[in-house]
């Protein structure tokens, strides 16, 4: 092959940092002339801090992963790799070995490798081979008993064994069965199932056709959200491909097994994410969860037995399938096997996509993989789980990535975001924002989740805005408890966590909102003061325009001040201030 | 309103399950909200209940009973948003636009501004959508300049 190979990762964050105007003026001067070149789009590579990323492969040598690309530097750049050269100086090389280096994939295997709207692509990284092998020689009992011997449990949050929940659809002696994808990723914070949506698609659909293929089921369902639409537009072009292939619908590759799916949008409700309130909602119902039992296996979609397992779990099928379930339990630890897909955003160096065996300590995984703090302020906490879960402290970092020892902080593991936060984050505002979020997502089934997270959040509020009682902290716990027990669903059952998790580890943070009407972050607004930087403010006079009360005084040229005793701390003179001369402290 | 599209809309889902969520999601497209006329029309010509129209229009954040703007500007409100100062982000946005407190839409029904829960690009975080683009690792000062492209 004599052609120079060039991937542009085109995923939705690749986009959003401008890979669609990287991969255009790639298109522009290979349209020129006098280079040789195959050039093709690919999923997530995961490494989103450094995107719009490009990767170069000259024939016969290494690839160089090209980061922060400039369209209009593109010309220049592969004008030099046609003269035979790899240029390094001037451009921002991403250490793809290095953060590769501690990461094993298997759910995140093809995306941002292969071509995810390409069928042959999949193909010709084994893609439907696992399928096939489970058509040509494994009954439908041993490929239970694989998953089964796997380990794998749900990677949705809950942490259920796959295989027991395949078990439980299968001994259901029905005519009709149904195997369900949950791609309704609602925690905010999370993405992995996206990029797996968006850049491996195929290996989601062949994980359901296996399963249908093991329960007993003949259709299938997509549930995905709606503000995902790249991912919408890729399975349905993999779901077309796949059915023209002959792995899905009637006797599929030439076996007597039928299997329709179907893509199911969201229409926006966080609640969805819950198994029952997703069945209800494909239903064309309001989607509120259910109490089980019955439980889905034995009357889910329309009280037929249902299977339902989240995007990451079906991504680990066909590997196990093809690999065995010894190669997949020879990762991770005693109680979580193989390896989880995490999330990392927020106050860290290399935000992205991350796959580690289980049993990782936290600390590896964001200092070794992450790359750590991005800036001199240090690492304060990690929240884990998004609302369900908790903000785990820095004298836990030993702490290892399993479903056990996750839960044993108080946080959970959830679908695997990680949220790094540094000292400028306040942990009381942090659990008022998940407050903030259940209380709205609630669905207003049960009366301690609809009324009891409005009331937590109303305290959360009191407390930030130096108003709160220290009697409050004990309301918090009270209603914490109650929410917890008198609510349906995980939604309500785990909602006070963020609090509790907050409440245990940095209660001395509530303690200086309460006591000392103090932030200790300098977050809420109503507990800090404005002041304005003398050795920065040029005197444009944008603050003092801006400022709703004319609390700043100041004139041109020359430097402005804030009027403590008028100022109502909205913070419009900070967000205005283009020198950052604003000090909020 | 065309009731010859409704009901094109109508007979689509005939005969199927399942189908209010879709066929709502279809009927709003007409436009860009679910006006009463139209949950009306929709219950008066199937079978569905006006008063499960009326729950499921409710219920789903994508359901919009009111006249939207041309342009929707969505801005993310997850947690990697959060922590790099999103709500500053809005509150520039919304008085970029001119909206005063409880308003999402402008007078000149371009832009309707709403705060979503997680875009899923918290790596490039704070981010905003507009329409189908996605803006990520944005500063008050750049929201402006984005805005112009929409005017």
């Amino acid at each position: 092959m004599s052609h120079i190979r060039i991937k542009v990762g085109m995923a939705s964050c690749g986009v959003a940092a401008g890979a669609a105007e990287v991969y255009q003026a790639i298109q522009e001067r290979l349209a020129a002339g006098g280079i040789e070149a195959k050039l093709e789009k690919t999923g997530c590579v995961g490494m989103c801090s450094w995107e719009p990323l490009i990767e170069i492969t000259p024939p016969g040598a290494e690839t160089v992963t090209y980061g922060n690309v400039d369209p209009k530097e593109v010309a220049g750049l592969l004008d030099r790799v046609a003269a035979g050269e790899l240029p390094r100086e001037g451009y921002t090389i991403v250490p793809r070995q290095e953060t590769l280096a501690d990461q094993v994939r298997i759910v995140l295997r093809n995306t941002g490798i292969i071509d995810p709207v390409s069928i042959d692509d999949y193909i010709a990284a084994d893609g439907y081979k696992a399928l096939a092998k489970v058509l040509d020689d494994m009954t439908r009992e041993a490929v239970i008993d694989e998953i089964k011997e796997s380990g794998l449990r749900g990677r949705g949050g809950a942490g259920f064994p796959t295989g027991l929940k395949w078990q439980f659809a299968y001994n259901e002696q029905k005519p009709k069965k149904y195997v369900i994808c949950n791609a309704d990723e609602g925690d905010p914070g999370a993405f992995m199932d996206r990029s797996v949506l968006e850049g491996d698609p195929h290996s989601i659909i062949e994980g359901m056709i296996i399963c249908a293929y093991a329960i007993g089921a003949d259709e299938g369902y997509l549930y995905v959200r709606a503000e995902y639409p790249m991912a919408i537009d890729h399975l349905r072009k993999a779901l077309a491909d796949a059915e023209a292939r002959g792995y899905l619908g009637k006797s599929i590759m030439g076996s007597e097994f039928n299997f329709d799916l179907h893509i199911k949008e969201g229409a926006g409700a966080f609640v969805c994410g819950e198994e029952t309130a997703l069945m209800a909602s494909i239903e064309g119902e309001r989607g509120m969860p259910k109490i089980r039992p019955p439980f889905p296996a034995q009357s889910g979609l329309w009280k037929y037995p249902t299977n339902i397992n989240n995007v990451e779990t079906f991504a680990n099928i066909a590997w196990i399938i093809n690999n065995g379930a010894a190669a997949y339990n020879a990762h991770g630890t005693e109680r979580s096997k193989g390896t989880k897909v995490f999330a990392l955003a927020g106050k860290i160096k290399h935000s992205g996509l991350v796959e580690v065996p289980m049993g990782t300590p936290l600390r590896d995984v964001i200092y070794k993989v992450g790359g750590g703090m991005p800036t001199e302020k240090p690492f304060k906490a990690v929240q884990l789980g998004g609302p369900s879960g908790g903000c785990v402290p820095a004298s836990l970092l030993d702490t290892l990535v399993d479903y056990d020892s996750i839960t044993k902080t108080g946080a959970i593991m959830g679908s695997g975001g990680m949220v790094v936060m540094d000292t400028g984050t306040c942990m009381v505002d942090v659990a008022k924002f998940f407050l903030n979020f259940t209380q709205n997502e609630s669905c207003g089934k049960c009366t301690f989740c609809r009324v009891g997270t409005k009331r937590m959040l109303e305290i959360l509020e009191r407390i930030c805005a130096g108003e709160g009682r220290m009697s409050d902290i004990d309301t918090l716990y009270d209603l914490a408890e109650n929410i917890a027990k008198g609510s349906l669903c995980g939604l309500g059952q785990t909602a006070p966590n963020p609090v509790l998790t907050t409440l245990r580890y940095f209660r001395d943070e509530y303690e200086a909102h309460i006591r000392n009407k103090r932030c200790p972050a300098g977050v809420c607004n109503a507990l800090v003061s404005f002041t304005i930087d003398a050795d920065k403010c040029v005197g444009c006079t944008l603050c003092a325009r801006k400022c709703p009360t004319d609390a700043i005084t100041g004139e041109v040229k020359k430097l402005h001040v804030i009027n403590q005793e008028l100022c109502i701390k909205c913070g419009a003179c900070m967000t205005a201030c283009r020198f950052g001369a604003v000090i909020k402290a | 309103m065309s009731n010859l599209e409704l009901d094109r809309i109508i007979s689509s889902y005939e005969g199927k399950k399942g189908v209010l969520i879709p066929l709502l999601q279809d009927a709003q497209k007409l436009e860009g909200y679910l006006s009463k006329e139209i949950m009306r029309y929709v219950a008066e010509h199937s079978d569905i209940r006006l008063a499960d129209i009326y729950g499921v229009a409710t219920f789903y954040t994508m359901f919009r009973l009111k006249p939207q703007g041309k342009h929707i500007i969505r801005v993310c409100k997850g947690t990697a948003c959060h922590v790099s100062d999103a709500g500053a982000l809005l509150d520039s946005l919304r008085d970029e636009l001119g909206l005063t407190e409880g308003e999402d839409t402008t007078a000149d029904g371009n832009f309707t501004v709403m705060e979503v829960a997680c875009l899923g690009c918290c790596s490039l975080a704070p981010v905003i959508m507009v329409d189908a683009t996605t803006y990520g690792k944005l500063t008050v000062n750049k929201v402006a300049g984005i805005l112009k492209n929409y005017k």
